[in-house]
This record gives structure tokens, sequence and C-alpha cells, in this order.
């Protein structure tokens, strides 16, 4: 098969159906039950550090 | 030590920089490389002052990396000025057409000054404040030093230098014509250099961060700078007719070269215009808000989604071509489905002022700020509706696609840019507030009613133009000739060019109050703290 043809039916089949099945995944994985809560402290990165960067030995745990 | 090495490779440069002007079988090519030449010159002789001086070292691991930032926001403003101010200048060079004078023929006419406009804008200013935004946004959502210490330099002038050599080359007539990728073989080489080491610099940055979570914001730049590294590396495959010349041949040719042009232009649309710019939405307009995004939710899905989206609607610009229908037919439906991300994005940027409105009377920046969501909404509608069949069949080569574009690229990515400047410049300069707030709600005013002049007379005169080109008499003959529509487009003109003025003072009003911000303002003790933190 000439490589255009192979790509081709890669590209409508099983790539097309990957990408679909990762989309809609990552839909709903983004509304997992608590996800509410866990993206709360993400949300609020921009209001922590912005004077200087984290030190080296901080438990960034405490900081997230 | 290294030194010695950098010296010599400068000399080598400058060298062979010398030679290639020497043997340079165009004009443009010869301005090229002595410029080339003279800044390898320039740095031998930097370097050199430095060789065998005590090298102090001085920690500088517990503050940010500013000083880059500060050199890039006084580029974008300045760009900024040059790029409206050229802009406007062709403006009116389409509604007075004496304007082409004479004695400037073959550099300053419209077909060269137009590339050098979109390019000063889209790349120059908008580039540069991709650049300065992302390595400042990185840094405080990461909580992590730059990567990579003077390779962040090294980005900030080598792109200076790309815009040098692009503007340049342009005017005196080094073009591959393919749109928004007009710059020829070398300088394209060399902007991938560049662009591979500010992938580098911010990918670095993000792997050495101490916040265990990925801000969006950097998601958004992230997708910008490794989208357009492919995109440029693809678009612009070609081979020099001589490595003295700057000409080149695509490597693709005839439909298959124009479908990749467009796949490459629709995506420099998509992710250096709106990603890179969502990115900067999602870090400043909390931040001048004072509170936290909308939906955390819907901005992880309004990322996938306009990544997933956009690469495939390139093909609407290709509609009643020798492309074949399906693939147009494909670009005009991604385009449609791409409407709901792009408003997506914007709700989430609206609504996380919620609970806030009241600041939208105090508080021009964040005024500013909106309505660029405002111009990012009504330009991410008018594109999907344009993009169909039908609309595109009226729309296509008039002046609607112009104010489309300007309508996105002044409001949307004009007004974002000018917030984030009005942000950057009191905190990285240390000064407790702007020089005048009075002053901001004017550049405001001056831009939206610019912009509304721009994109309301160029609705007028496209919609005009498409109608008077397909106007058919009786017996099925054209009734007007294309010098009719040109002749009756020109009070539309007019307005176009005096709504481009208002835009430009509104720019120079900003970096006028910049200035004295810096200049003037009450200082505020630093808060970039040298002093490592406990």
């Amino acid at each position: 098969m000439e490589t255009y043809s192979l790509l081709r039916e890669i590209a409508d089949s099983w790539m097309l159906l990957a990408l679909f099945i990762f989309f809609v995944g990552m839909a709903i994985w983004v509304f997992r039950p608590g996800s509410t809560k866990i993206y709360n402290d993400p949300a609020n990165i921009p209001f922590r550090h912005e004077d200087k960067p984290a030190s080296e030995d901080a438990d960034s745990a405490k900081e997230a | 030590m290294i030194n010695y090495f950098k010296l010599i490779a400068l000399g080598l440069i400058t060298l062979f920089a010398l030679i290639a002007a020497n043997y340079a079988r165009d004009v443009a090519y010869m301005v090229n490389a002595l410029t080339i030449a003279a800044v390898a010159v320039f740095m031998f002789v930097w370097v050199l002052r430095q060789t065998d001086e005590p090298v102090v070292h001085v920690d500088r691991s517990g503050e940010y990396m500013d000083d880059v930032i500060r050199a890039g926001v006084i580029a974008t403003s300045i760009w900024g000025v040059v790029g409206f101010l050229a802009g406007t200048f062709i403006a009116f060079q389409l509604a007075f057409p004496a304007l082409n004078f004479e004695w400037s023929q073959g550099i300053g006419n419209f077909g060269r000054l137009r590339p050098l406009h979109t390019s000063a804008v889209i790349f120059a200013f908008g580039g540069n404040a991709l650049i300065a935004t992302s390595f400042y946004v990185v840094q405080r959502t990461c909580a992590a030093r730059l990567w990579g210490g003077n390779t962040a330099w090294f980005v900030f002038w080598g792109y200076q230098l790309f815009i040098v050599l692009a503007a340049t080359g342009y005017l005196l007539g080094a073009t591959q014509s393919k749109e928004y990728a007009e710059p020829e073989w070398y300088v394209d080489w060399w902007l991938t250099v560049v662009w591979l080491a500010y992938l580098a610099v911010f990918l670095g940055t993000i792997i050495k961060r101490k916040e265990p979570h990925i801000y969006v914001a950097n998601w958004f730049y992230l997708a910008f700078i490794i989208t357009v590294a492919m995109l440029h590396v693809v678009n612009n495959m070609s081979i020099p007719v001589s490595i003295f010349g700057s000409k080149s041949v695509q490597v693709f040719s005839g439909v298959q070269d124009a479908m990749v042009q467009w796949w490459y232009g629709h995506n420099a649309v998509g992710f250096f215009l709106t990603a890179g710019f969502l990115g900067m939405m999602y870090y400043f307009i909390p931040k001048q808000a004072e509170r936290p995004v909308f939906s955390y939710k819907l901005s992880i899905i309004h990322f996938w989604a306009l990544i997933f989206l956009y690469i495939w609607a390139g093909p609407h610009h290709l509609h009643y071509t020798a492309l074949p229908d399906w693939a147009s037919t494909l670009g005009m439906v991604f385009s449609i489905i791409l409407w709901m991300p792009s408003w997506g994005g914007m709700i989430n940027g609206l609504m996380t002022l919620s609970g806030a409105w009241d600041k939208l009377r105090t508080d021009p920046i964040i005024r500013m700020m909106v309505i660029s969501l405002g111009f990012y909404g009504m330009s991410t509608f008018e594109g999907p509706m344009m993009s169909i069949r039908a609309v595109n069949s009226l729309s296509h080569y008039t002046d609607w696609t112009i104010g489309h574009v300007h309508s996105g690229a002044l409001g949307w990515n004009g007004m974002i840019t000018f917030g984030a400047l009005y942000f950057l410049v009191p905190k990285l300069w240390n000064r407790e507030r702007l020089y005048s707030l009075s002053l901001v709600s004017w550049h405001f005013w001056l831009a939206t009613i610019g912009i509304i002049l721009y994109a309301a007379s160029m609705w007028v005169t496209g919609i005009m133009e498409g109608l008077m080109w397909r106007e058919v008499d009786a017996n099925g003959y054209l009734v007007n000739a294309f010098v009719d529509s040109v002749a009756a487009k020109f009070p539309m003109n007019v307005v176009r060019a005096l709504g481009g003025v208002m835009f430009v003072a509104g720019a120079v009003i900003m970096c006028y109050n910049l200035y004295m911000t810096v200049r003037r303002s009450p200082a505020v003790a630093a808060t970039n703290s040298a002093v490592p933190a406990e």
C-alpha cells in the first residue's frame, strides 16, 4: 500500500477513534466526583509566589 | 576560557556574513548579511570587553528573572506603535494612492509596506508580548526562576534580530509570498533556532516547577510554542536557489502548497493569536480581578477542545478553489464547531468577574480586558459564520475579511496585551501604581472607537464589494468593473484610516503613561526579593 493510503486509513479509523475517546474521556474525567474541590487549589496558583520562587527545600505539599 | 571560543565563533560569523554580502545576488540578501555582520561585530567587542575580567557570581536563584521581561515590555510597546503606524499609513495609501510616492517606489509602496505592517503587529508586537508575558507567567505559576540562565536573553535578542531581518527583507523585496510567513529561507532557519531555545526555556522552567500542578495558562502557552514550531517548519520547507541569494523555491507546489499555507495561516491565528493570548487571559484577568478563574474545569475542556479543533479549520480559506470539496467542507464544519470552545473560553473569562462587576466602573484596566473578551467573542462568532461556503462566496477577497482580522487582532490581541502591559509595568519596575488612570481611560476609548470605526467601515465596504462583484444584468454580463468597486470604497477607506489614527493615538498615550509610570510614580519596596526565601 502506498504511504498516503496507509496513513489515510489509519487517520480515519483508529486514530480518529483514539482521539475521540481521549477527548470524551477528558470531558468526563474533569467532572469526576470531588473534582470541584481538587481544582480549587490549582485555580489559586496565580495568587501564590508572586514575589519570589519557592525555596529549594520548601515542602511543596504545604504550598499546594 | 569559554569567551575565547565565543570570540572565535563571532569572528567567523562576521567573516562569513561579509563574504555572503560580497557575493550577494540581491540587495535584500546583502543588507541582511551586513546586518548579521554588524551584530556579530558588536557582540565580538562586547564579549571581548568582558574577557579576562574578574567574574562576580551573584546567586539569583532566590528571585525571578525579570530583566528580560522588562526588555520584552519595552519592545512590545515600541513595536506596537511602529506596526500600528505602518498600518495607518498603508490605510491612507489605499484611500489616497498618491501616497505611494514616486521617489519611494520599490520600497515604500503598499505592496512592500503591507507585509511589514502585518508582521510588525503580529510577530513583533504580538510575539514580544507573548514571549514577555509567558516568561512572567511561567515563573509565577511554577514558583521557579526561568530555566537556562541567559538563554532567555538569547531568545529575546534573537527574536528582535529575526524581526529586523524580516522587516528589511520585505522592504527590499525578499518574500516567499506566503501570508504571515513571508520571510525567506535563512530568516526562517534563524527563527527555528530561536524558537527551539524559547521552547527549551519555557519547558525547562515547567520541569523544575515547585507547584505540583501546571497552571492552565502554561498549557496554552506551551501549546502555542510547540504548534508554532511545527507549523513554521512545515510551511517553510523550501530550497534556496543559491546560498548567496534570498530567493527560494517551495517544496510543495500547487494545491498542496496552498493547503499547507492555510493550514499554517489559520493555525497562526489559532495558536499564535488565540492559544498564546488565552494564556495571558487565564493569568492576567484573574490577577487584575483578584479572584480565581470562574471554572477551572471549563478551562481544561476549553484547552483540549481548542487544541483538537483549531488544527482542522484551515481549508475554509480555500473555498471554491482547486482544493477538493470534502476538504473545504471539513474545514468549514470544524470552524463552526470551533465556535463552542471559543465562546466557552470567553464566558470563562467574563464570569471570572462575577461578583466583581463593580470593578468595571473603577478599573479601566479590567475594562480593557473585558472589552478584549468582547471582541474575542465577536470575532470568533464572525469567523465561523464567514467560513460557511455560502457566506464565504460573498465575503471572500473583500474587505470584510480584513475587518474580521482587525476586530480580532486590534480588539482581542491588542486590548488584552494593553491590559497586561498596564498590569506588568508597575510590578516590574516596583511602582506603587500607574502614572495616570485617566490616560488609561483615554487609551481605552480611543482604541475602542477606532476599532469600531475600522470594523464597521470594513463590513459596509466588504458586503458592498461582494454584491458589486457578483451583480449581473439580464443578459448575464457583469454589471461592475473591478475599478468601480474600488472607486465606491473611497469613503469607507477614509473612515478605516481615521479609525487607525485613533488606535495609534491610544497606543502613543499608553507608551507615555508607561514611561511616566517608570519615571514618576512613587516607588515601593522591591517585591522581587533578592533574599532567598526561607
